[in-house]
């Protein structure tokens, strides 16, 4: 079974990058998948890559990241200073972040207009 | 607040000593695209020596490696470019030491491996902020949406390091540059072989380009 937890950007909203980051590793350590409202700021990710290396142990093998973002440069003049206003003052809200247990999630396949999730098949104990 | 003092000072600093400087030209990207391949082109072309090992098996480079000192010319040669090559591990969301096993590791050497492995990326991603300029190293045979290409240039762009991808592995069959151009199209795009020398030149003049 795979667990998907939706969590809305006002969840992270208050946090500081580390709490935010240590919040969404914490769930993903969990083997559930994140699906995150927006996005984290450019230098987030990469101390999210950073914060899952330093986690990487026997059980815990990394994560599957994708960002799936609404083309920004379709937007023009003064819609775009408009969504970069918003943005500087209230986060990133818009298109949404996957987080994924790479125990659980094989791979991410992203496309610019989909996304395709390929999970890892269970393998099943027998019984003695 | 002494962050951007130190910017301010460096702005003003850089216009006095810019000849002293000596620029850092970063090669990053994910694992197995054919960075260390492309460093050793570069060294062997203009040092006559190798600068790393590499394999089929990925995360072969787990430590920074820097080559000092080399001088590039250009075609015509009437430019030439002085600067501090710097090789860096891979970057990776995930290290598996079953993969290394499968490879035909033995399970301590793999547990080490990935252990080094997963030092190593955190190191990459902390030699981020020391770079003048990045080539990209994307092996065009994949995907060029992976969110680890995404975030790396999202990151450079953000810091205002000049960024050139370098599309490698042109030689193979499932080459596809026009999917790398497609999927950044901000971005001076140049397909490679680092392997066989293919368009190196090329990648050279673009150097130029790129270090005004």
């Amino acid at each position: 079974m795979v667990t998907l937890q939706f969590m809305p950007y006002t969840e992270i909203e208050a946090l500081s990058s580390l709490g935010r980051i240590r919040k969404l590793l914490n769930i993903a350590k969990k083997n559930k998948i994140v699906l995150l409202q927006g996005r984290l700021k450019k230098d987030e990710e990469t101390e999210l890559i950073k914060a899952t290396m330093e986690e990487i142990n026997k059980e815990f093998k990394g994560i599957e990241l994708a960002v799936i973002n609404p083309k920004q440069e379709d937007i023009g003049g003064l819609n775009k200073l408009k969504n970069d206003f918003v943005e500087m003052l209230l986060g990133d809200r818009s298109g949404m972040t996957i987080i994924g247990p790479a125990n659980v999630v094989k791979s991410i396949k992203k496309d610019p207009n989909k996304i395709e999730l390929l999970t890892k098949e269970r393998k099943k104990k027998r019984k003695k | 607040m002494l962050s951007v003092l130190k910017k301010i000072l460096n702005l003003f600093l850089s216009d006095w000593f810019s000849a002293k400087k000596d620029i850092k030209l970063g090669l990053y990207g994910p694992p197995n695209s054919g960075k260390t391949t492309l460093a050793n082109r570069i060294c062997k072309d203009w040092l006559g020596e190798e600068m790393g090992s590499t394999s089929n098996v990925p995360h072969e480079t787990r430590e920074i490696q820097i080559k000092e000192q080399i001088t590039l010319k250009s075609k015509d040669g009437r430019k030439e470019l002085l600067f501090n090559l710097v090789d860096t591990p891979g970057i990776a969301t995930k290290i598996d030491y079953e993969d290394f096993l499968k490879a035909g590791m033995t399970e301590k050497k793999a547990k080490k491996r990935a252990k080094e492995a997963t030092k190593g990326v955190i190191e990459a991603i902390k030699w981020l902020d020391e770079m003048d300029t990045v080539l990209v190293v994307l092996d065009s045979t994949k995907d060029p949406y992976s969110q680890v290409n995404i975030t790396i240039i999202g990151n450079l762009a953000a810091r205002d390091i000049p960024v050139l991808i370098v599309a490698n592995k042109s030689d193979l069959k499932k080459a596809n540059l026009k999917k790398v151009q497609a999927a950044f199209p901000q971005y001076p795009v140049v397909g490679i072989s680092a392997k066989y020398g293919r368009k190196v030149k090329d990648l050279y003049e673009n150097v130029f380009k790129l270090i005004k």
